[in-house]
């Protein structure tokens, strides 16, 4: 005889596995004082372009080293070896993000200790990555000037789920008739109070403010009371 | 498109906790997908079949309930539903949302098991 069915309450995260992976990983990364920043945009926003100039500039005062996802290739890799800072690819075949696994077994091979910054670029898609936590410390947006000032508003996950937004190749906002004003009218309605950066890593201009403030916001993390206050929260609701 | 991903991490979730509960067959599973959690309900389900394809869970359903996005207006101090995906400021006062009250949820809340 067929027993009645029985309903079973499990109230789990999807995302579980994932979710407590980050966590330890977040800790990891406090314990050793290496502060750990995520780049997430959409494919050609100049995610690569920035993050050369950027340790190029760091390396002078800072260890920092990146881990750069993509689909295939180790293109970028090597662009950011350029800056002679220690770089490794995941390839992620057809996975179109990161997960904190990859990151894991990214990062075996290093020692922490060595580090003061850690970038995390994330592969080119301003969907999925929004769902996985890395383990970040913080979660930085790009959007260029030719993308539109709607990009926030086309994609509201991902912009609500990180932390400070930049937008890049300034350089060219003019040509293509970007508003500025109306770009950040769009970030503020999906996440009031965003950090927004506004830079061209082609001409430098914007760059000494966006650099200054990873010194300041690196030379915290080793001052552990002073950090843990914009982690990246993925908890559900609030 | 990570759908499938999720898919995956479902079955695995929902076998374990089939398990844990003394087994048998799971008929449903009732998920809570919250429209700013970055996941799509159509892909989702497109995809339910072939994650659960050569699993014990083979044949079951997929219930999903959409959990609005629900902002809280410090003006007004209320909690109110945003019925676009155009911003989150209030509906009723256009002042930015000071929180995000629900809209993120990917959670599998309960299973039917016969």
């Amino acid at each position: 005889m067929m027993s009645a069915p029985r309903l079973v309450q499990v109230r789990e995260n999807v995302l579980k596995h994932n979710d407590v992976l980050a966590r330890s990983l977040r800790q990891k990364f406090r314990d050793a004082g290496v502060f750990v920043v995520s780049l997430v945009s959409s494919p050609g926003a100049g995610k690569t372009e920035l993050l050369e100039k950027t340790m190029k500039s760091l390396i002078r005062d800072l260890r920092v080293g990146a881990l750069v996802g993509d689909l295939a290739t180790n293109n970028d890799a090597e662009r950011l070896e350029r800056s002679n800072a220690p770089v490794k690819q995941i390839t992620t075949g057809t996975v179109c993000h990161l997960e904190a696994q990859m990151v894991e077994d990214a990062l075996r091979s290093w020692d922490l200790d060595d580090l003061d910054l850690l970038f995390i670029e994330n592969v080119g898609n301003l969907v999925c990555p929004s769902s996985y936590d890395l383990g970040e410390e913080l979660r930085i947006v790009l959007m260029s000037t030719t993308e539109g000032e709607d990009k926030p508003l086309k994609y509201p996950t991902i912009f609500n789920t990180a932390d400070v937004a930049v937008i890049t190749k300034t350089d060219i906002a003019e040509a293509v008739e970007f508003d500025l004003e109306k770009a950040l009218g769009s970030i503020r309605c999906v996440r009031p109070g965003m950090r927004v950066f506004s830079l061209s890593a082609k001409t430098g201009s914007g760059m000494d403010e966006w650099i200054d403030w990873l010194k300041e916001r690196s030379a915290a993390a080793k001052e552990p009371e002073l950090t843990h206050v914009s982690a990246v929260n993925f908890s559900i609701g609030t | 498109m990570h759908e499938l991903s999720i898919a995956l991490s479902i079955v695995d979730i929902a076998t374990e906790a089939a398990k844990e509960n003394g087994g048998g067959k799971v008929d449903a599973l009732y998920l809570k997908l919250g429209r700013l959690s970055g996941v799509v309900k159509d892909a989702l389900l497109f995809s339910w079949e072939l994650a659960c394809a050569d699993t014990p869970l083979k044949g079951s359903r997929l219930v999903i309930e959409e959990v609005p996005i629900v902002i809280h207006c410090s003006v007004c101090d209320a909690d109110r539903t945003v019925d676009s995906m155009n911003g989150f400021d209030c509906p009723v006062c256009r002042e930015p949302a000071a929180a995000i009250v629900s809209g993120k949820e990917l959670q599998l809340t309960a299973l039917e098991i016969l």
